[in-house]
C-alpha cells in the first residue's frame, strides 16, 4: 500500500481491512478435503476439530514457565522432571496424552542447549504452545546447526567459549524442552515471581532467562 | 528392549538417499558420532508416513556428533556439539 506515514495527524481510515486474503495453498486445499470427508464418514465431527484446536493454541509459553519455576525451586521436582518428565510434569495438573516423549535438557555454567528440528517443526507444544515464526524458519533451521554461536549472538545472546554449546535437533519421536539455569538474585523468590522471569525463548535455548528487575 | 548399540560406543550414521519420509537429516549421514542415550523403540516412521503400521519398532538413540566432525570449517570450541534422534536402521558400528 503506497502510504506516508511522516504526518500522524490523520485519521487511519484508509488502511486495508484485517482479513485473510488469497487464494488457499495446495495443503490448505487439501487438509480441508481430508478434514471434511472425515467428518462425512463420521470419523470426528467438526466440533472435536474446533475443540482440539483450542486446546492445542491455548497451551502458552506460561505452562513451560510454571514448570521451570517449581524446578528451580525445588531441587527434588527438578531432579524428578530430568528423570521421568511425564509424571513430574502430569503431577502440576497438565494431562500430557499421547505427545510424543518429552526430554528435558538442563543448562548450566558448562553447557547450553538449544534445541531445533531441522526437519520440520518439532517443539513441545504440549508444553509451550504452538512454535514462533522463526522456529520455524528455514533460516533458523539451517543455520543453528552449523554455527549455534553465530545464531545465538542474532538473538542477543553471547556465550563464552567455556561454555559448550549442544544443538539438540529433534528429529524423530522425542520433544526437547530446556531447563535453564536459575539467574543469580533470585534467592528466596516465590515460585511464581521466579515464573516470569522464565520466557518461551529460553526454553528454547536461545536465550538465558532474565536476572530479576530491581 | 532389543538394542544393538551401548552408550558411550561409537557409531557412524549410514549414507545414502532412499526416498520417502525419513527422520535421518543429510547433514549427519556418513559422520561419526556417540551414542548418547537409548530413548526407546517406536513406529518405524518411514513406513507410517505411508498408512502402514511401522512395526516392527525400531529403536531410536540420541547420537551426539562433535560440530568439528561434521562441518570442517566450524569454527566454535572443539566441545560444541550436535545431537539428533536416530533410528538403529540407520546406524553401524564405527572401527
Amino acid at each position: 500500500m503506497a502510504h506516508s506515514h511522516h504526518d500522524h495527524d490523520h485519521d487511519h481510515d484508509d488502511h486495508a481491512p484485517i482479513e485473510a486474503a488469497g487464494t488457499a495453498s495446495e495443503f490448505e486445499l487439501l487438509e480441508q478435503a481430508i478434514r471434511e470427508l472425515l467428518i462425512e464418514k463420521g470419523v470426528f465431527t467438526a466440533d472435536d476439530v474446533r475443540r482440539q484446536v483450542d486446546a492445542t493454541d491455548s497451551v502458552s509459553p506460561a505452562d513451560g514457565a510454571r514448570v521451570v519455576a517449581r524446578a528451580w525451586a525445588n531441587p527434588e521436582y527438578k531432579a524428578w522432571l530430568i528423570n521421568d518428565p511425564k509424571a513430574a510434569i502430569e503431577s502440576l495438573g497438565y494431562d500430557l496424552g499421547p505427545a510424543p516423549n518429552l526430554v528435558v535438557l538442563e543448562n548450566s555454567a558448562d553447557l547450553h542447549h538449544v534445541v531445533v528440528c531441522t526437519l520440520c517443526s518439532c517443539y513441545p507444544r504440549v508444553l509451550l504452545g504452538p512454535p514462533p515464526d522463526w522456529y520455524k524458519s528455514k533460516e533458523y533451521r539451517g543455520r543453528v546447526v552449523i554455527d549455534p554461536r553465530g545464531v545465538l549472538k542474532e538473538f542477543g545472546t553471547t556465550l563464552p567459549n567455556d561454555i559448550e554449546i549442544k544443538v539438540v535437533d529433534s528429529t524423530a519421536d522425542m520433544r526437547y524442552l530446556v531447563l535453564p539455569p536459575r539467574p543469580a538474585g533470585t534467592e528466596g523468590m516465590a515460585e511464581k515471581d521466579l515464573a516470569a522471569l522464565v520466557t518461551r525463548d529460553c526454553m528454547v535455548g536461545v536465550t538465558l532467562p532474565d536476572a530479576p528487575a530491581h | 528392549m532389543s538394542f544393538t548399540f551401548a552408550i558411550g560406543q561409537k557409531v557412524r550414521v549410514k549414507e545414502g538417499d532412499p526416498p520417502g519420509h525419513i527422520r535421518t537429516p543429510f547433514f549427519l549421514r556418513g559422520k561419526r558420532g556417540m551414542i548418547e542415550a537409548r530413548h526407546g523403540e517406536f513406529r518405524n516412521p518411514e513406513e507410517l508416513a505411508f498408512g502402514k503400521e511401522g512395526l516392527p519398532k525400531k529403536p531410536l538413540y540420541l547420537v551426539t556428533f562433535r560440530q568439528t566432525d561434521v562441518w570442517p570449517h566450524y569454527t566454535g570450541p572443539a566441545g560444541d556439539t550436535v545431537s539428533a534422534d536416530i533410528y538403529e536402521h540407520w546406524l553401524e558400528a564405527d572401527e
